[in-house]
């Protein structure tokens, strides 16, 4: 679906219009990215990291390919391979890096896409589909990235593989069978290393697949705009190509720029040293922990220090990171207030920044041992994000007096100045 | 009905938060390394920084020391003789590094098929100087010396706790005999309060000026040693680091200008468009 002034595929080559007769994937093209897609013409750069995160993820399948034809997915020769890798393989360096890099780079993003949603009202109706699959994409991407750090097979890998198939043990009865069984094994070994290779490999075209649902899903609304008023007509929108794809294009150059600092000069700087050891089951770090981008789940599994309700405290923790994950599913219905962006509602505006600080203080808490301070500030910090989206933001939606909306973007774009002609899908 | 339910679940979770943050707990008691350990000195190499080099005198410098010293216990397993070329040493010079190797490589007898050594050779690796871990610990205390190949980015500090670790060898502080004298090193262990728990296994490898003879004019001091050889693993653990500099100077060269192109592109399309 589109706005029906959307522009109209026509296609001038008689190549292309037999081939829009056989198989219409250029009009395909056309309609999601190109002239066909009418968009806000207010969007700012928070907007760019959508195509940001899908161009993180071809950067990861397009370096994972080439690595897996190096790489040695067995227990002894997996560390050594991706050292030969490092050191033998034309410019496996690069590839290797830019895989490790590639990774954490692919979170950024997706964590500042994230934000931007949680600011703007992004999963609110009609958009909650967007939302809900976009979660699914950011689970997938979380066990994708977990398998993939366990490839190396060096020290933080096996013990990261053993800690966290170890919270399947939480399960009461049936924990203990279930791990043994994910792990092929009494302890990460061979076979888990085998089956995690198999699903690092499998789970991105997985989630290449949802991100399809995803953007599909978002066409049917088409996308949110910084003051969250839907789109009332042409002069409100914009044809994606060329004014999109112009500022996505400008937008992936300063992504590329970043990536490039970090990847080039100082590509081990968000990894753990102890991964450069290889995996010894019979020597357990000082202190475990997992990448960065685990770091505040991290800390909220392990701020649950006491049995509860007969409950044992190892289960509250799984269960609470598991959670606080899992409640995101619910965020359009906790939060039924009818205006979007953040920007027209003073209340949910203070918390969401209490929130964004409680998510970095969660991440500090996660890479620091556990001992005073870290372990209280944790618990607090902890009980702040629970309380945010299943007290707090559901109360903010009944009580706060959102400010006046502007009657429409193209309103708030001009601020009261006179029409600038057309809309430039009127003109084109 | 999805909002009270999440009221009753956030309230369940915040209770069982509240009474862990509420529940008294002992003071973690303080530890010897908690008092004593130190962070590493400062220390800088040729190789440090976006455009850093490898300084190839030192490598070679650094190389023997190792060659003198560290291989009598730790190998070198990811780097082949043939690699020292990049550390400016000639085919001629590598081939004569190899094949006068203190320990040969573990070989097949052509005519018995009896396990045998033989020579090294330029394409092998460094060979190991113990058979397996055990013969390792056997000789060593039961500690086994850690390869040296990645040591460098396998430690936090980096090239720095290495050179930290190799000239910080002290007596026992007389306030740690007194405050904490569980902690004092038994004799098979050594003081150093650069390693995290304070007692380390190796003995101080380095210990007189003079006990390497540098051919270059650099004076063979023990600092001297140390800072050599802690550039030379830096390059043994990061052998291409200064292709990873000079590629990423052009890319990023590249990078600025190609963005700037697409900003004044971007603002090109927008131009005339409120937005």
């Amino acid at each position: 679906m589109s706005f029906p002034w959307a522009q109209h595929y026509t296609p001038k080559h008689p190549l292309m219009r037999w081939l829009d007769e056989k198989l219409p994937l250029p009009r395909l093209v056309y309609n999601a990215v190109g002239g066909g897609y009418p968009v806000p013409r207010n969007l700012n750069y928070f907007w760019n990291f959508g195509v940001l995160a899908g161009a993180a993820l071809a950067i990861q399948l397009i370096t994972g390919i080439v690595l897996a034809m190096h790489y040695a997915s067995n227990a002894d020769l997996a560390f050594n391979s991706v050292e030969h890798i490092m050191r033998d393989v034309n410019s496996g360096w690069l590839i290797r890096y830019a895989h490790s890099t590639g990774a954490s780079f692919f979170f950024i993003v997706v964590y500042l896409h994230i934000f931007r949603g949680l600011y703007y009202g992004s999963y609110k109706a009609p958009r909650e589909m967007v939302w809900l699959l976009g979660v699914v994409i950011f689970l997938l991407m979380m066990a994708t990235a977990f398998m993939g750090y366990v490839l190396p097979w060096g020290q933080m890998s096996f013990w990261g593989a053993q800690v966290i198939t170890g919270f399947f043990s939480a399960i009461p009865l049936v924990g203990e069978p279930i791990r043994e069984w994910l792990l092929g094994g009494f302890a990460p070994d061979n076979a888990t290393l085998n089956r995690f290779f198999s699903l690092h490999y499998l789970l991105p075209f997985v989630i290449a697949a949802v991100i399809v649902l995803h953007i599909w899903a978002l066409h049917i609304p088409g996308s949110n705009n910084p003051t969250g008023v839907d789109v009332k007509g042409p002069q409100d929108t914009v044809p994606f190509h060329p004014y999109y794809t112009a500022k996505d294009g400008f937008g992936l150059g300063v992504f590329l720029i970043v990536f490039s600092i970090i990847l080039f000069f100082a590509p081990n700087a968000l990894g753990h040293p102890d991964n450069y050891i290889q995996a010894n089951p019979m020597s357990t770090p000082a202190h475990i922990v997992p990448e960065w981008y685990f770091w505040p789940f991290y800390a909220i599994l392990r701020a649950f220090t006491v049995n509860f309700f007969w409950i044992p405290a190892k289960l509250w923790g799984v269960v609470a990171m598991f959670g606080s994950i899992a409640l995101l599913f619910f965020l359009p219905w906790l939060d039924n207030s009818p205006v979007r962006s953040a920007t027209y509602r003073p209340l949910y505006k203070k918390f969401f920044w209490i929130l964004v600080a409680d998510v970095l203080i969660l991440g500090l808490c996660g890479v620091k041992p556990v001992e005073e301070p870290w372990l209280r500030l944790s618990q607090l910090a902890a009980g702040y994000y629970f309380a945010h989206f299943l007290i707090i933001l559901p109360i903010i939606a009944w009580i706060e007096r959102p400010l006046p909306l502007p009657a429409s973007i193209s309103e708030s774009v001009l601020n009261g100045e006179a029409q600038d002609g057309a809309s430039p899908d009127q003109a084109a | 009905m999805v909002r009270p339910i999440a009221f009753l679940v956030g309230l369940v979770f915040v209770a069982a938060l509240v009474v862990a943050l509420l529940i008294p707990r002992e003071a973690a008691e303080i530890t010897a390394a908690q008092v004593f350990h130190k962070e590493p000195k400062a220390f800088h190499l040729a190789s440090d920084g976006p455009l850093g080099r490898f300084d190839r005198q030192q490598l070679q410098r650094g190389f023997q020391v190792y060659k003198e010293v560290c291989s009598a216990c730790h190998s070198l397993h990811l780097v082949a003789f043939r690699d020292l070329e990049e550390i400016g040493f000639s085919k001629a010079e590598v081939k004569a590094i190899a094949n006068q190797w203190a320990i040969e490589v573990p070989s097949v007898n052509p005519d018995t098929g009896e396990p045998a050594t033989r020579k090294a050779l330029p394409s092998d690796h460094f060979p190991t100087p113990y058979a397996n871990e055990t013969a390792a610990r056997a000789a060593n205390n039961n500690a086994l010396p850690p390869d040296l190949s990645l040591i460098v980015k396998a430690r936090e500090g980096h090239a720095a706790y290495l050179h930290s670790l190799l000239t910080g060898y002290s007596e026992v502080p007389a306030e740690l005999k007194r405050r904490f004298p569980d902690a004092v090193p038994p004799d098979t262990l050594h003081y150093n309060p650069y390693f995290a728990n304070l007692a380390i296994a190796m003995p101080p490898p380095l210990v007189a000026d003079g006990q390497v003879e540098y051919s270059d004019g650099t004076p063979s001091t023990i600092e001297n040693y140390s800072t050599d050889v802690a550039a030379f693993l830096t390059w043994a653990a990061e052998p291409k680091l200064e292709q990873r500099h000079r590629t990423g100077l052009g890319v990023l060269i590249f990078l600025l200008i190609t963005t700037t192109l697409g900003f004044f592109a971007y603002r090109n399309v927008w131009a005339g468009v409120k937005h």
